[in-house]
């Protein structure tokens, strides 16, 4: 596919004086790739990236930005492409269309390189020759294509066993952790989880209907690496119920090789709940009631300390970042999930429709789940979404003594009858 | 014209893909059941599996925003070391898994020579999560990948070994809807003039019903200039946020002029030793100077020396903080704490000091 294709820059190339000080230095620079690509892409990928830098560089010397949206997307679907036009198309008329394909990668994002060259192999036919791995949605993001060739990059993208991923007012590609695949921290299979629950609700990707957009992340643990309380509106997070697991070898052989002040300073002093503490002999005692299960004394004691055996996850709703209100983290609101069997997981997915409905039929138009729970308040959700109150959903309970607690004898009764029952998982879903 | 006319062909919703059939052989042979890992060297992980299999992850930076050639290069450098396995972090770092420790080396050097700086692991500065910029978003102030390059080059350092107290997760944004997320120290686009409204265009582009809703101080309204219906702020009351510009283009919020930089600290996302944390004002006002943003540059050189000469082993940016006192990060950066770092939004009251807690 590659070997150089000049034609479209007969006339020369855009010079790129400001831009081209980005291509010193130590890291690797976007710059010379897309200028390599305008000297060398194959199909149309030449011009266009010719006059995509002449753009670019007139963005850097305005100060400024040149691109306008739209709307385009490809035959059975309703997003998914990010359609840009240039503002200054008649100066750069080779790069006037530039848009841009968000599509689905594998959870945890494993490739091989075969498919990688395949998918490359399209892009520079059909396309502009620049990919980004990956958005901050998760998505690898194909650039610069023509309104013309969107549904011809699609179609063969598709036909390798990809999807487009989400844009709009609707389901968005999610994201996990490497998780199970090569880290020992992972409490669930966060791959499965992810793949049933978006792969349930396609047709929400697919054709954008809901309030606006919905975001699920899945890390296997406290550590978060995909960065899901802050970013997501349904954030599946590992956790475990018994207890952590001890080495006591290993403990010793650590504070061996690292002291015993370390140990203290770094490990000990460091749990947020007092729940370590370091036996005179070297060995570590660990109050399990207490543990939060942060993941620090197992990330730094890889090899002395790991999650206990009943793992699942917990389930954390309304993150997002600013617009409009402000900044929110998602709540937490199913403490404990169990995650191993097929039912499991399908209670899980079944949880995840609830919310959707919920979200489909109570948000205001361009309003997070977040929000909404905030108008209405989290007793207001947690009863349409039938979670019983949980003390791990607050950091304490309510300071201000505005409210009416005519029934609470029978909210109180309702709390003794579960605590009677010791329901199992999930824990506080009706 | 009969090929156009044929009928189109419709998607197959496949959905998200099937990982296994591109993980790496040993990742599935061990899926879920690794025991421990360490770090041998910076860039390099080991982990072992309750099986007793081993393997080894060297970690590259990348561009991100990348040009088929260099996929292809990577791709390259995979099949002779890795068995035509990769896979990406979060971070836009690739990773190449290796069962024969006596490749590292030489997988490294392939690396390096190609230009991709091997590290990203542990108690590093990793690569820079970002944005679009000038190069595709719509909206954008600035140009993420360029600020992104600017600040690694001289942070590369940073990247190639493990000398931070903890790990450092930067992030740019070329707007303030913040796409990029919340970082240890975060790089955003702050507008500080309201949007210059172009009249001529309102009527036709814009739903002003809905732009008026989007704004979150209630400070747009509906009116006429010059005999056409468009809108109007109430300077006053607008907080330059931007977000009525999304929906209605001609609210021209990115005036070169009045587009600066603010840098942010102390955000955090795992839930490690102390609960996630927001990002919160360090300096705003910083000029949006490419090809090199220099001033922006400075700054976070300066934070990222003050964090790495005072901060315990462990303490991420935010938790050295609240160690240590804003008083003191104040004084140790050189930066300037103003009335504007006394929040007014809603909530507000939470982030004052009522308390007889103070530093000297
Ligand atoms: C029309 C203008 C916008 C453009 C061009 C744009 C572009 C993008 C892109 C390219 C990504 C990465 C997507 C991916 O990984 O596939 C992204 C993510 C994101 N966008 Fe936007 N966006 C726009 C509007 C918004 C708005 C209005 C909001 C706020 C409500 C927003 C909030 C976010 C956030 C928070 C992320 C990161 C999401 C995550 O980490 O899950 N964006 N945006
Ligand atoms: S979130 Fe936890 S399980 Fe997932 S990769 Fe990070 S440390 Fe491992
Ligand atoms: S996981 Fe966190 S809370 Fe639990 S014992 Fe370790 S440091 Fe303490
Ligand atoms: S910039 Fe923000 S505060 Fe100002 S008018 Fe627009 S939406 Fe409202």
């Amino acid at each position: 596919m590659s070997g150089g294709n000049n034609g479209g820059n007969k006339n020369g190339v855009h010079p790129t004086p400001l831009l081209d000080e980005l291509e010193d230095g130590p890291w690797p620079s976007f710059v010379t790739g897309l200028k390599r690509l305008r000297d060398e892409g194959g199909g149309n990928c030449a011009p266009i990236m010719n006059d995509l830098l002449g753009q670019l560089e007139r963005s850097y010397e305005d100060r400024k930005g040149y691109w306008k949206g739209g709307t385009l997307s490809v035959y059975g679907y309703g997003g998914g492409v990010i359609p840009r036009f240039s503002e200054i198309s008649e100066e750069f008329p080779e790069s006037k269309e530039f848009h841009t394909l968000r599509v689905m990668p594998p959870p945890g994002y494993h490739y091989t390189t075969d498919i990688l060259r395949k998918l490359c192999d399209i892009w520079e036919e059909y396309g502009s020759g620049l990919i980004a791995f990956h958005g901050q949605s998760g998505d690898i993001m194909f650039q610069g294509c023509t309104t013309e060739n969107t549904q011809k990059a699609f179609d063969e993208i598709n036909k390798l066993g990809f999807d487009l991923g989400g844009a709009g007012p609707a389901l968005r590609t999610a994201m996990s952790c490497v998780g199970r695949a090569r880290c020992e921290q992972s409490c669930y299979d966060e791959a499965r989880a992810h793949r049933g629950i978006i792969n349930r609700f396609l047709d929400e990707m697919h054709r954008p209907s809901l309030p606006y957009k919905f975001k699920f992340k899945f890390s296997g643990c406290g550590n978060d690496c995909v960065n899901s309380i802050q970013r997501a509106d349904f954030a599946v997070i590992g956790t475990w119920r018994d207890d952590m697991k001890v080495n006591q070898d290993e403990v010793k052989a650590y504070i061996a090789k690292k002291g015993r002040k370390y140990m203290i300073d770094v490990v000990i002093s460091n749990c947020p709940t007092k729940a370590l503490s370091l036996n005179d002999d070297d060995t570590l005692e660990v109050d399990n009631k207490s543990c939060v299960r942060c993941m620090h004394c197992i990330n730094v004691m890889t090899k002395a300390l790991s999650p206990g055996d009943d793992r699942g996850a917990s389930v954390l709703i309304g993150g997002k970042r600013s617009l409009k209100v402000g900044d929110m983290m998602g709540i937490m609101v199913l403490p404990f999930i169990k995650l191993e069997t097929d039912e499991d997981f399908e209670k899980l997915e079944e949880f995840a429709e609830t919310c959707i409905e919920f979200f489909a039929d109570n948000a205001l138009e361009h309003e997070r789940i977040g929000e909404t729970i905030d108008r209405i308040g989290l007793p207001a959700f947690l009863e349409a979404v039938g979670v019983e109150v949980d003390p791990n959903m607050v950091n304490h309970p309510r300071t201000s003594c505005y409210v009416r607690t005519d029934d609470f004898d029978e909210e109180a009764a309702k709390w003794f009858e579960r605590q009677a029952k010791k329901q199992d998982q999930p824990q506080n879903m009706k | 014209m009969s090929e156009a006319q044929e009928k189109p062909r419709m998607p197959d919703e496949v959905g998200v893909p099937d990982h296994f059939q591109y993980m790496h052989p040993l990742l599935k042979a061990n899926h879920g059941n690794w025991a421990w890992h360490d770090r041998p060297r910076a860039g390099v992980l080991r982990h072992v599996s309750k099986s007793g299999d081993v393997v080894y992850t060297v970690r590259a930076g990348t561009q991100r925003q990348m040009d088929v050639f260099t996929i292809r290069k990577l791709c390259d450098i995979g099949d002779k070391y890795a068995d035509g396995h990769i896979r990406f972090t979060t971070r836009s770092n690739i990773e190449y898994i290796i069962a024969d420790k006596e490749k590292i080396e030489p997988l490294i050097e392939a690396l390096e020579k190609e230009g991709f700086p091997v590290g990203g692991t542990g108690a590093s500065v990793s690569m820079i999560s970002h944005t679009q910029g000038w190069l595709h978003c719509d909206i954008p102030g600035t140009d993420a990948s360029g600020v992104v390059k600017s600040m690694m080059d001289f942070l590369h350092k940073e990247f190639v070994r493990e000398r931070m107290p903890n790990r450092v997760r930067i992030t740019t944004s070329c707007c303030q809807i913040n796409c990029g997320g919340q970082g240890d120290i975060a790089i955003n686009v702050q507008y500080t003039k309201p949007p210059k409204i172009n009249h001529d265009l309102v009527a036709n582009v814009c739903e002003r019903p809905a732009v008026v809703a989007r704004c979150p101080v209630a400070a747009i309204r509906p009116a006429m200039v010059n005999g056409k219906p468009s809108l109007e702020i109430d300077e006053k009351k607008c907080v330059c946020c931007g977000a009525c510009y999304p929906p209605c283009p001609p609210m021209q919020i990115n005036n070169p002029d009045s587009t600066k930089i603010a840098i942010w600290v102390g955000g955090k996302h795992s839930n490690a030793r102390t609960k996630p944390t927001f990002h919160k004002l360090a300096v705003a006002n910083l000029p949006n100077n490419p090809p090199h943003w220099p001033e922006v540059a400075a700054v976070v050189r300066k934070i990222i020396e003050a964090y790495k000469a005072d901060a315990k082993d462990w303490e991420r940016l935010g938790e050295w903080i609240d160690r240590i006192g804003w008083k003191r990060f104040f004084e140790m950066t050189g930066l300037a704490f103003t009335k504007h770092h006394l929040d007014t939004w809603t909530g507000a009251r939470k982030n004052m000091n009522s308390s007889s807690h103070i530093r000297f």
